[in-house]
């Protein structure tokens, strides 16, 4: 319980009808994605960093924890106010303050929807490639806080390849600004990357300045179907090697499939194992060149079926089998987690033949798609919590996942971060020299632990 | 049983993944989390579970909806949000009981003799038609209302009731289709130009038109306040009316009296009896909306495609959307004589009306449709057609100073009929 005269001086700061005690709305910012729920003591939306600075200071004086919050659409908990405090949330902060067509820049706040700073730039012709599947709600504080990927990561990155300089208010109060609008910048430590992926426990973002590129002219997409994970894998190499960057090369493995046809009867071949969908972009007549090229180089590698898509109608029909996964998983079982591993690409076949084992060996349903260009795979597994044992079972699974995919010379997380629940792992990925100096850093910049407290660092003792 | 006991399996589909704020109306305006589906689905879990009471914060949180269904289309886990605050509503005055205002509205639904006669009952409905006519609707009489947010204004009430000019039976040509004609309130009470243009279609095609003089409303104002008794109520009532008559298909030009036929009486009613909810099923699957019907019938097959005189584009009613009526109504519109058709910016995106939810949140409301209005400028046509008579009061409302005429696809199609000379 916080003091009233704490509220009083918050109030005070943002405003009443930026504060809430009511029941209804701690509710409401107790959960994210991830099933797991905390009550705070109470939520505020501020206006400016000034009032953020403001806030911070005062919590940073009475040692209550403040937790950043966007969408709340994180799949790490890394929003989630555990052991209560002050949720701030940053959407009412949701202008996109400039877009400058002579430096390629676009300025905004961090409660702007990434989706729609995405269809504000395309407008003028360029382009924001960083693309999460919760672009169309998630935030670009969110975005920035986790470094969101997304499919297009294969070619053009992820969300911190893109930013260029950020204002954040520290901890303690102090507003920072780090980097800048120039693509090149050497001067002091690289804040901005060190923001970039902090979850939220560095600082909280305020505003973000980030690159721009041209937009592609246009897009190809096609789908590839295998009779065996290697010939896939094959695939991908191949395409690489024959120098094309494709913008998304996805996979869904034979689980997927199968859970998919089942479900939804889109005339997957009986013998399909594997299938890549890909997306390139670019000028139009090159592409023609490229996807020819594909055809050539996949067709020995056990390609049962080969699908290029005319126009953007067709296109969304290759797609389908795709989007069809997360309605088609919640037949298999209620409850999902969902893990997003990395694998270096060439190791893809040998981490879902392992996870095949792992399978067998707990008997429970692991359905595995994502990202075959860059090697990050969302891990499902399907259980049923109100079976007993079920989260037991899933709990030694995902421990071994982690081990195999490390022992791969992959990471534990691509794009969700650790936040909560990857927390209790963190030792099997780092060192404890690792985590002495990551601790050294937040130590530094939060000495009284009050910012997203309790995140990555599993609790001591 | 608790509404929300009920509905206890639809509450946990719910995974939390916040997808919905990407596109509920409500929350687009408002911007805080409660206000989202994923939001109220959490209030109602809460409320079940007994996390917190419905308090009038609850209620104020649960009345702020559409009922527009964009949540429960884009929702990959298929929660049925809209189905889940009704059941709040409900369960809300189960334990409070039913507000002043949802009261006087059942009193209404419940009598169509004192609705249909009453010289007063313009000052009575105000609050649930509150809006003034446009002046291009041809109706020019405008009602100042008597309480706060002075800028409402009430379309007149139709001098005599639509249904109230017609035999019951309108007899058409030996071998055709005979297609029972459902009106809803708002084209028996306030637009009967929507019910004559139908007339006037369903004639030139040669159709007998059934209108059941006991058919009354679909109840759905009654649900949206909670009130179940009296939705059921007048369900039954147009289900035993319906029944009464051979018809090859039922016809709806009101998208949310079809919604309520085809997605509200078979979800919600029937319950404990088997034969009972067969009805109600088989009823829907005779229910067609009519840009529908008029596809089925081939109304533009004979018609020549002459002068694009004017401007014309569309607006989805929510109800139509997402029953996916949405191909239908353009394609009529782009065959009609003397129409230019033009698809404008976010034609599917919902007016902002929601029935009571602009009652209870007219500045809400009118920021939703501020946003319909500036795409429909934007557009630059002369005309903005749709397919329900909800959307185009509230359309209306907006567009006060705009020059651009609200009509029903019905309206707009009649006009064809004037083009190809065989009206009469």
């Amino acid at each position: 319980m916080l003091k009233k005269s704490f509220i009083k001086k918050l109030r005070d700061i943002v405003g009443a009808s930026n504060l809430s005690e009511e029941r209804q709305d701690l509710l409401c910012y107790s959960y994210d994605a991830t099933q797991m729920e905390f009550i705070p003591d109470v939520v505020i939306y501020p206006a400016d960093s000034r009032e953020i600075s403001a806030v911070l200071r005062l919590a940073n004086a009475d040692g209550v924890p403040v937790f950043p919050r966007g969408a709340g659409s994180g799949f790490s908990g890394g929003s989630l106010p555990r052991g209560g405090g002050i949720v701030l949330v940053t959407t009412r902060m949701d202008r996109i303050l400039r877009i400058d067509t002579d430096n390629l820049i676009a300025v905004v706040e961090p409660g702007v929807v990434t989706g729609d700073l995405q269809d504000a730039v395309e407008k003028l012709g360029l382009f924001y490639p960083p693309d999460p599947a919760s672009l169309r709600f998630s935030t670009m504080g969110g975005n920035v806080a986790e470094c969101a990927g997304g499919p297009r990561a294969v070619k053009y990155g992820v969300t911190r390849d893109y930013v260029l300089g950020l204002e954040v208010v520290l901890p303690t109060g102090d507003i920072i600004t780090t980097g800048g609008e120039t693509v090149k910048g050497v001067v002091g430590y690289d804040l901005t990357r060190l923001m970039c992926g902090c979850e939220g426990t560095l600082g909280i973002i305020t505003s973000i300045t980030v690159r721009l590129i041209p937009l592609p002219e246009s897009r190809k997409t096609m789908l590839a179907i295998f009779d065996s994970i290697d010939g896939a894998a094959a695939a991908v190499a191949a395409v690489i090697r024959g120098r094309i960057v494709p913008a998304t090369l996805e996979f869904m493995d034979h689980a997927a499939l199968k859970c998919v046809e089942r479900e939804f009867s889109l005339g997957i071949p009986e013998a399909a194992r594997a299938v890549l969908i890909i997306e390139l972009d670019g000028e139009r007549e090159l592409l023609e060149k490229q996807a020819a090229r594909i055809r050539e180089v996949i067709r020995p590698l056990g390609l049962l079926e080969f699908r290029a898509a005319a126009d953007d109608a067709e296109a969304e029909e290759l797609w389908k089998a795709r989007r069809l996964i997360s309605p088609a998983l919640r037949k298999v079982n209620p409850d999902k987690i969902n893990e997003d591993i990395v694998v270096p690409r060439s190791r893809v076949p040998d981490i879902i033949r392992r996870i095949d084992e792992i399978r067998t060996k707990y008997g429970i349903p692991i359905i595995n798609f994502g990202h075959a260009g860059d090697g990050n795979i969302h891990v499902n597994i399907m259980i049923d919590r109100s079976v007993p044992g079920e989260s037991e079972k899933a709990e030694g699974a995902v421990r071994e996942i982690f081990r195999e995919t490390l022992a791969l010379g992959g990471t534990m997380s691509g794009e969700h971060g650790v936040g909560l629940s990857k927390a209790p792992y963190l030792s099997m990925e780092l060192t404890p020299a690792q985590i002495r100096a990551m601790k050294a850093i937040k130590k530094a910049l939060d000495p009284n632990n009050i910012l997203n407290p309790g995140k990555i660092f599993p609790d001591e003792g | 049983m608790d509404p929300l006991k009920k509905i206890e399996n639809e509450l946990k589909k719910c995974v939390k993944c916040g997808a919905c704020r990407a596109h509920c109306p409500v929350f687009s305006v408002v911007g805080r989390e409660p206000a989202s589906a994923r939001g109220k689905v959490a209030l109602a879990r809460a409320a079940l579970s007994g996390g917190i009471g419905i308090d009038a914060r609850t209620r104020s949180e649960m009345s702020k909806c559409l009922l527009c269904g964009r949540c429960v289309e884009k929702c990959a886990n298929d929660v049925p949000t809209d189905l889940i605050v009704l059941a709040a509503r409900r369960s809300a005055a189960r334990e409070k009981g039913l507000t002043l205002f949802q009261k006087t509205v059942a009193l209404f639904l419940k009598n169509p003799d004192l609705t249909a006669k009453g010289a007063r009952l313009t000052s009575v409905l105000r609050p649930l038609l509150f809006r003034r006519v446009p002046s291009s609707s041809g109706l020019r009489l405008r009602f100042p209302l008597p309480f706060p947010g002075g800028r409402r204004r009430l379309p007149p009430i139709a001098s005599k009731p639509f249904l109230d000019r017609y035999p019951e039976i309108i007899a058409g040509e030996a071998g055709r289709p005979r297609i029972l004609y459902f009106a809803g309130c708002m084209t028996n009470f306030v637009y009967p130009e929507i019910g004559e243009a139908a007339l006037a279609i369903l004639k030139s095609l040669g159709c007998t038109v059934i209108m059941p003089g006991d058919q009354r409303c679909c109840g759905f104002p009654a649900l949206s306040g909670g009130d179940m008794a009296t939705f059921r109520s007048l369900a039954e009532a147009n289900l035993s009316a319906l029944e009464r008559h051979q018809a090859d298909y039922v016809m709806t030009a009101c998208a949310s009296c079809g919604g309520a036929f085809h997605r509200m009486y078979p979800r919600l009613l029937g319950e404990g009896s088997p034969e009972l909810a067969e009805r109600f099923r088989a009823m829907a699957d005779k229910v067609v909306d009519a840009a529908e019907l008029l596809e089925i019938l081939g109304f533009t097959a004979g018609i020549t495609k002459e002068g694009e005189s004017e401007r014309v584009t569309y607006h989805d009613p929510c109800h139509l959307r997402n029953r996916s009526v949405t191909r239908q109504p353009r394609r009529l519109l782009q065959a009609a004589p003397g129409v230019e058709f033009v698809e404008m910016d976010g034609a599917d995106s919902c007016c902002g009306l929601g029935g009571t939810f602009t009652i209870h949140h007219y500045g809400a409301s009118m920021a939703i449709n501020a946003r319909k209005t500036n795409t429909i400028r934007k557009a630059g046509v002369d005309v903005v057609a749709t397919g329900c008579p909800g959307c185009m009061l509230h359309l209306a409302d907006g567009l006060q100073r705009e020059a651009v005429r609200v009509m029903h696809t019905l309206q707009v199609l009649a006009r064809t009929l004037k083009h190809n000379t065989f009206f009469d």
